[in-house]
């Protein structure tokens, strides 16, 4: 390990310390340690982890403040949950169909994300910052206007943006079944996600997001970040690679949404606001922007603490205020920096991240 | 000498703001072209137009007898036109040598290592910082890098906007032997400068510039030595 470069051997360690986190996981649900509870919080965990990886591509590494990213896991929830509902009788096979509606629900996200980026991605800073938080919101409501349905004649689709119409008026036939009821969200999903599939996934996204990191796009990218004049300067084109961030960032949100969709057997869009949006970006600001490992530690810390403070009722949000601070605090003090140092190895002059 | 560069006639607009009435001037093969004037007169504004970063409503601007206008300011490093920006626009969070590899952007990865060295030999100050964080250089090892990055593309047109600004003398001295070196190397370079007399004392060739047109030309020798020059640059 020693003759790696340090970023390399910083990456092996965090896919080294999520391979043993995904044994001993899987080893104590074996041994029924992990109660009901805590085992349900393992695939919405798993989706988290991609959503704060994914938008620290957009935040951390494209520099760009996005608020709408959970508009991208919105509508790869729904795309995924579609494809996962019509493909039951075609394609038997759970885990096909997991990964089928996982890929789906990337591409429609990715496309979202090209349609979105055109316009967006022409703005900097806070304007970039409200127009997002628009098309996140935008996307919720629109997958609250769908109606779908499916039966042996194919799917069955209206855009119901009058609220006019019911589910009536998709005319199944006998064995049809509806699939998104508007407002009432997806019901009657068959849940097919699996923890297993979401470490495949988390393992896929930082495995792609850090290849793009040091590839020579990633430079370019950054390159944008650090200084949009010089970047252009020699040679490099903004709005391209600011673009091929933005998409990958989308599909990757897309995925983790399909993934999450096929978790639960009801799923209303209004899950998707801005309040997911702000909680994957407390994630990707805490985890350290740029910084692939934190915003998996963030993800999971801040994902399981406000669960675990459940039986805490009223207190529990003002606990998790009190615990964001604190650590925003303790990141921030000089004592507690060059007591961390201590434990970091292989790092000399910077992060490379 | 070839002609490299052409601008003629070319009218910039800020909204309503007329910034560049009517500008005409080249560059040979070779030579060392400054644009001199007081701040707001239009240099930079003439360069970012040229860069491809504005663009002019009228006239033409060819390049080795392509017309380059409208062409986005990305396609034109590899038609071989560099730019340093104002203010030492480098990386700050890379190191020396990635600032450089990110000068070869648009070149195949084949030639970084010969294209580094030549750079290396032309400022051996940026062989020395080779591992440095660019952020932690001085300023005027900044300007070196800001220039050694635009080598990297093996530019037939070096386009340096300011290189003194925010200097010591004793820097701005450096600068302008390394513009020497590199004019001597057979580096054709477009000069855009304030302080009128180092720039007048490298150029071939001058033009100044005044609320956006260019109300003197030159040789370097006449302009350095003409009245009108003297009062308004030189203090007297």
């Amino acid at each position: 390990m020693k003759n790696l470069k340090p970023h390399t051997r910083r990456n092996l360690i965090t896919f080294i310390g999520l391979a043993v986190v995904w044994i001993v996981v899987t080893v104590l649900r074996g041994q029924g340690v992990l109660g009901r509870s805590a085992s349900g919080l393992l695939v919405p965990i798993c989706c988290y982890v991609v959503m704060a990886l994914s938008l620290n591509l957009t935040v951390g590494i494209m520099g760009e403040l996005s608020l709408g990213h959970a508009g991208f896991m919105g509508i790869g929830a729904f795309t995924g949950i579609i494809v996962s509902q019509s493909l039951m009788r075609a394609v038997p096979s759970v885990p096909l169909r997991l990964i089928a509606a996982m890929l789906v629900g990337a591409v429609f996200a990715g496309i979202f994300g090209f349609l979105i980026g055109i316009p967006v991605l022409r703005l900097r800073g806070d304007y970039l910052a409200i127009v997002t938080l628009a098309f996140g919101e935008i996307i919720k409501e629109l997958i609250t206007c769908l109606l779908v349905g499916v039966d042996e004649h194919g799917l069955h689709i209206i855009f119901n943006y009058k609220g006019l119409k019911g589910v009536e008026d998709l005319h199944l036939s006998e064995t049809g079944q509806v699939i998104i009821k508007g407002a009432q969200g997806a019901t009657g999903t068959q849940p097919i996600a699996t923890f297993n599939a979401g470490m495949i996934l988390i393992f896929l996204t930082l495995f792609i997001i850090l290849n793009v990191i040091y590839s020579r796009t990633g430079r370019a990218i950054m390159a944008i970040r650090d200084n949009r004049i010089a970047a252009e300067s020699v040679g490099i084109e903004i709005t391209r690679h600011k673009m091929i961030a933005f998409v990958m960032s989308a599909a990757m949100a897309g995925a983790a949404g399909a993934l999450y969709g096929l978790n639960y057997s009801n799923l209303v869009a209004a899950k998707f606001d801005f309040n997911t949006s702000i909680l994957v970006l407390v994630f990707v600001v805490l985890g350290g922007l740029g910084n692939m490992r934190g915003s998996i530690i963030a993800a999971v810390l801040l994902y399981v603490l406000p669960e675990a403070l459940r039986s805490m009722h009223d207190y529990r949000m003002l606990i998790y205020a009190v615990v964001l601070i604190a650590v925003m605090l303790a990141t921030n003090s000089p004592i507690a920096q060059s007591f961390f140092a201590r434990f970091r190895f292989g790092r000399k002059g910077g992060d490379e991240e | 000498m070839a002609e490299l560069l052409n601008v003629n006639d070319i009218n910039v607009y800020y909204g309503a703001i007329h910034a560049i009435k009517g500008v005409s001037f080249h560059v040979d093969e070779g030579e060392i072209v400054t644009l001199i004037g007081a701040n707001g007169a239009g240099k930079s504004t003439t360069l970012h137009t040229v860069s491809g970063l504005l663009h002019s409503k009228t006239g033409s601007i060819s390049f080795e007898g392509k017309n380059i206008a409208g062409v986005p300011a990305h396609k034109l490093v590899e038609h071989g036109l560099a730019h340093v920006p104002e203010g030492r626009r480098i990386f700050l969070q890379m190191t020396v040598e990635e600032n450089l590899e990110m000068g070869a952007f648009t070149q195949p990865n084949a030639n970084t290592p010969a294209s580094l060295e030549r750079v290396y030999e032309q400022f051996p100050r940026l062989k020395e910082r080779q591992r440095q964080i660019a952020g932690t250089l001085s300023g005027g090892e900044q300007q070196m890098l800001a220039m050694g990055r635009a080598l990297m593309s093996k530019p037939k047109l070096l386009m340096l906007d300011e290189p003194s600004m925010g200097l010591a003398p004793i820097l701005v001295e450096q600068i302008f032997d390394i513009i020497r070196q590199l004019h001597q190397a057979g580096t054709t370079i477009l000069l855009v400068e304030q302080n009128a007399q180092m720039a007048l004392s490298v150029a071939d060739r001058a033009y100044v510039l005044e609320t956006g047109k260019i109300t003197l030309s030159g040789t370097g020798d006449e302009l350095i030595h003409s009245d009108e020059v003297r009062k308004a640059y030189l203090g007297g």
